[in-house]
């Protein structure tokens, strides 16, 4: 088995690329996609964890199935929420919504 | 009623009179005069009850036992100051004149001031009254006198008047007889200014009323200097011989005189001034400004005679206080007081054109004669000159304003508004005009220079006369003599002038006699000129002496014979009776009278440039019509310094300058010191200071809202920044801490 540092690296990698993916993004839906990886590398790592230290608990799948299934809850109202956004502003550039500016 | 209540109500009446006018009928003139008059009546009738009371008491037993009656007033101390009453005999020979003269005065001045008459055309309140057309049926218009606007203005203040003078004449202390003095001296302004609308009248009244002040003061004084020095002011208390003694003993301190000569001195300035004496003789001219009730009033019937009064009744302290013959001791100098003043102003009335003037310049003269008679030491024939001039002199006044009266008929007539009606050169010829006027103007002019036997004036001067001759005082005898001598010249003068010959001017053409209300009291007053002095013929008068007896020197010289008596004050008076006052008399009054008519009764001309006088005594008659420029010289001497200091020194530099600017400087100051903390700490530090706090605020707000920038990924680079922040912390802290 490889060890669990390479896992730990790999979801470290990508969460870091999704971070800078939402920071950097123009586009509101690049910005989405960035939050999808974040998540789904907090899912490997947590799957990693379960299965090198405790892959006999069904905890750890139950866990990565609710995270998957609340990133999908929240992609869809956030797709919703960019959608009405569009309506409003007819623009989904990320620096263009700024009402909350003082 | 008992005789005390009766004199407490003679003052009363007028005084009530004078209230109610005041208050409540002024403007029903009926109601106002039936009053006044009224109240004289009643006033009159008390004085009448009293005197006969009196008469029947007898002198001796009076004047030992007035009748006295007074009250607590004025709190001082350990004791009071007293009002009070008395009767003695000549209290109740005052009160015979007083009450007589005042009620024909206030029943004259009905008709003087036109009542019954239309209201005039233009007539204000202020001025005399100047006449109104009325229209008769036949479509002729006539000017006729109109009634005083002020009537019964009038009519309230000589009621005032008649208050005072009984006031003083009932009063038995000398603070009650002062109340009434001062009292007289105010009603003399507010009548001699009663046509207060026009300035000469406004400015006599100021000039009588501040005149008779400046003896008042030294009255006043007089009169504090007795209270302290006796403890008393009450005539029945001084005059005690061990009384007189104590103040003739005691030195004042001043010029050698014994108090009682300082007092009687102060005493006598008081008089000076109220009975028109030289030097404060000024006022009583001017005050003919007044109307002629008012004239006959203060001049004749009761204020120049108040003066005169009290030197009467303070008497034995007079003498007390001339007993050490100190240099200014009292007698003497009322002595060379009352002859100067006689012989002045009788030269100064025959320069005189003015019809009242003539009387006004007579009455300073006189008095002159009263003062004098008291100088020379003889009281009684001072109250017999003074009964008997009230009289006459009211008379002739009362008469001079009925002469007046027809005059400005005669001037509504002919419109001719610029004849005066008092100057003697428009008269003449008035005999016929108005008959009884002349012959009751005769009597009193006769009374007035002394004619032998059959007027009042004769027994009263020669009784004069006699005591200045018999009594050692030789220069005020021929002084008084010739001024008799002028008085009969200036009245006879007077009388040619005015209603002898043939009338000098159209509106003397047209004169006419004057309503019963004024002629009444003119007879009247001409029957008492003639009959007073039969009251007092003296038993050594040639013929005529001893048959009646001197019921008057009798009755008056009973009210202090016994004081004088045995206070040892009586003087010398030198036995025999002499020819020597009798005769000048009788060459006096009847040459000064012939010779007044030998040289008037060819006037022709109303010219007054052509008195005959005139050419006789050339610049000198000048001098005189001037009255020796007295006037001019307190004009510059008093008038104007006091003017100027009340003007210039006062008002201006005191009271505007210093006062009001230390008042002003003050103000500009707390002003100036307000602006300077408003704008100096109130502005800049403690608005300032809440100013700084709100800036601060708002910058600290401006700076930090930048983080705000709205936009999402911002928000998310700050978290992850502050994530990581406190991530390191925490590792820090768990991993390296412990």
């Amino acid at each position: 088995m490889i060890s669990l540092d390479w896992y730990l690296i790999v979801a470290a990698a990508l969460f870091v690329i999704g971070l800078f993916g939402v920071l950097s993004r123009k586009n509101a839906v690049a910005i989405l996609m960035g939050v999808e990886l974040m998540l789904n590398a907090v899912n490997i790592n947590l799957l990693a964890f379960w299965r090198y230290r405790a892959p006999t608990e069904p905890v750890g799948m139950a866990f990565a199935i609710i995270v998957f299934a609340v990133a999908a809850a929240e992609v869809a109202v956030g797709l919703a929420l960019f959608i009405a956004v569009y309506r409003r502003f007819n623009s989904v550039v990320a620096d263009d919504i700024n009402l909350m500016k003082w | 009623m008992p005789t005390t209540t009766l004199l407490w109500l003679l003052p009363v009446f007028p005084l009530v009179a004078f209230a109610l006018i005041v208050l409540f009928t002024n403007r029903n003139k009926a109601l106002s005069h039936t009053l006044a008059v009224g109240a004289a009546f009643l006033s009159w009738l008390g004085a009448m009850v009293i005197f006969v009371r009196a008469l029947q008491i007898g002198p001796e037993a009076l004047a030992e036992h007035p009748i006295d009656s007074w009250v607590n007033w004025l709190p001082t101390g350990d004791g009071f100051l007293k009002i009070g009453v008395m009767l003695d005999p000549l209290t109740a020979a005052v009160l015979f004149f007083v009450a007589w003269t005042i009620l024909m005065i206030f029943v004259y001045s009905i008709g003087y001031h036109n009542f019954g008459q239309p209201e005039g055309d233009h007539d204000k309140k202020g001025l005399p009254p100047h006449g109104a057309t009325i229209v008769d049926e036949h479509g002729h218009k006539h000017v006729v006198p109109s009634v005083e606007p002020m009537y019964s203005r009038f009519f309230a203040y000589i009621g005032l008047f008649a208050f005072g003078m009984y006031l003083l004449a009932v009063s038995d202390n000398l603070l009650t007889l002062f109340v009434g003095w001062e009292i007289m001296g105010l009603c003399s302004y507010l009548l001699i200014g009663f046509w207060f609308a026009k300035p000469s009248a406004r400015a006599a009244g100021i000039k009588a009323f501040m005149t008779t002040r400046v003896g008042d003061v030294f009255m006043l004084l007089g009169i504090a200097y007795l209270y302290k020095a006796t403890g008393t002011l009450s005539f029945q208390d001084i005059f005690k011989p061990e009384m007189l003694h104590a103040l003739a003993n005691v030195d004042s301190g001043v010029l050698g005189l014994s108090a009682a000569g300082l007092i009687g001195l102060l005493l006598f300035i008081g008089t000076v001034g109220k009975s028109a004496q030289w030097p404060l003789h000024v006022w009583l001219p001017d005050a003919m400004e007044g109307p002629t009730p008012v004239s006959a009033m203060i001049h004749a019937a009761t204020m120049v005679s108040a003066g005169v009064y009290m030197v009467i009744r303070m008497f034995p302290l007079l003498k007390a206080g001339s007993a050490n013959e100190a240099f200014l001791s009292p007698l003497v100098v009322m002595a060379f007081i009352g002859a100067f003043t006689a012989l002045f102003a009788a030269t100064i009335a025959v320069a005189q054109n003015d019809i009242k003037r003539v009387l006004a310049y007579s009455t300073i003269s006189q008095l002159g004669y009263m003062i004098a008679a008291l100088g020379a030491g003889s009281y009684v024939a001072a109250t017999f000159h003074l009964i008997t001039h009230a009289f006459f002199k009211a008379l002739l006044f009362l008469g001079s304003g009925s002469v007046i009266h027809g005059m400005e008929h005669g001037v509504l007539h002919t419109g001719n508004h610029d004849v005066d009606p008092q100057d003697m050169f428009n008269m003449g010829g008035l005999a016929k005009k108005m008959p009884i006027t002349f012959w009751t103007f005769l009597i009193g002019g006769f009374a007035l220079s002394g004619f032998p036997v059959l007027t009042a004036g004769f027994w009263s001067k020669d009784e004069i006369l006699s005591s200045a001759f018999l009594g050692g005082h030789p220069v005020v005898f021929w002084t008084l003599a010739v001024a008799a001598f002028l008085t009969a010249f200036y009245t006879m003068r007077q009388i040619t002038l005015t209603f002898l010959g043939e009338p000098r001017t159209k509106e003397a053409e047209h004169a006419q006699e004057t309503p019963w209300t004024m002629t009444v009291p003119l007879m009247v007053l001409a029957f008492f000129a003639v009959t007073a002095g039969w009251v007092g013929i003296p038993e050594t008068f040639p013929g005529l002496g001893g048959l009646l007896p001197n019921w008057f020197h009798h009755w008056v010289g009973a009210t202090y014979e016994t004081l004088l008596e045995e206070a040892h004050l009586v003087g010398e008076m030198a036995e025999g009776h002499s020819l020597v006052p009798l005769m000048t008399s009788l060459t006096v009054s009847l040459g000064g009278l012939f010779l007044g008519w030998l040289t008037y009764k060819d006037v022709k001309s109303p010219d007054p440039a052509t008195d005959p006088l005139k050419r006789w005594l050339g610049p000198v008659h000048t001098v005189l019509q001037n009255k020796y420029y007295f006037d001019e010289l307190y004009q510059v001497i008093f008038i104007r310094p006091a003017a100027w200091f009340a003007e210039v020194f006062t008002f201006r530099w005191v009271d505007r300058g210093a006062i009001d600017g230390t008042i002003h400087a003050i103000a500009r100051a707390v002003f100036d010191a307000g602006k300077a903390l408003a704008y100096g700490f109130d502005l800049p530090v403690i608005s300032g200071a809440g100013d700084l706090i709100g800036n601060t605020v708002r910058s600290f707000g401006r700076a930090f809202r930048v983080v705000q920038t709205g936009r999402v990924q911002d928000y998310m680079v700050a978290a992850m920044t502050s994530v990581v922040a406190f991530g390191a912390l925490v590792y820090y802290l768990l991993v390296f801490a412990h």
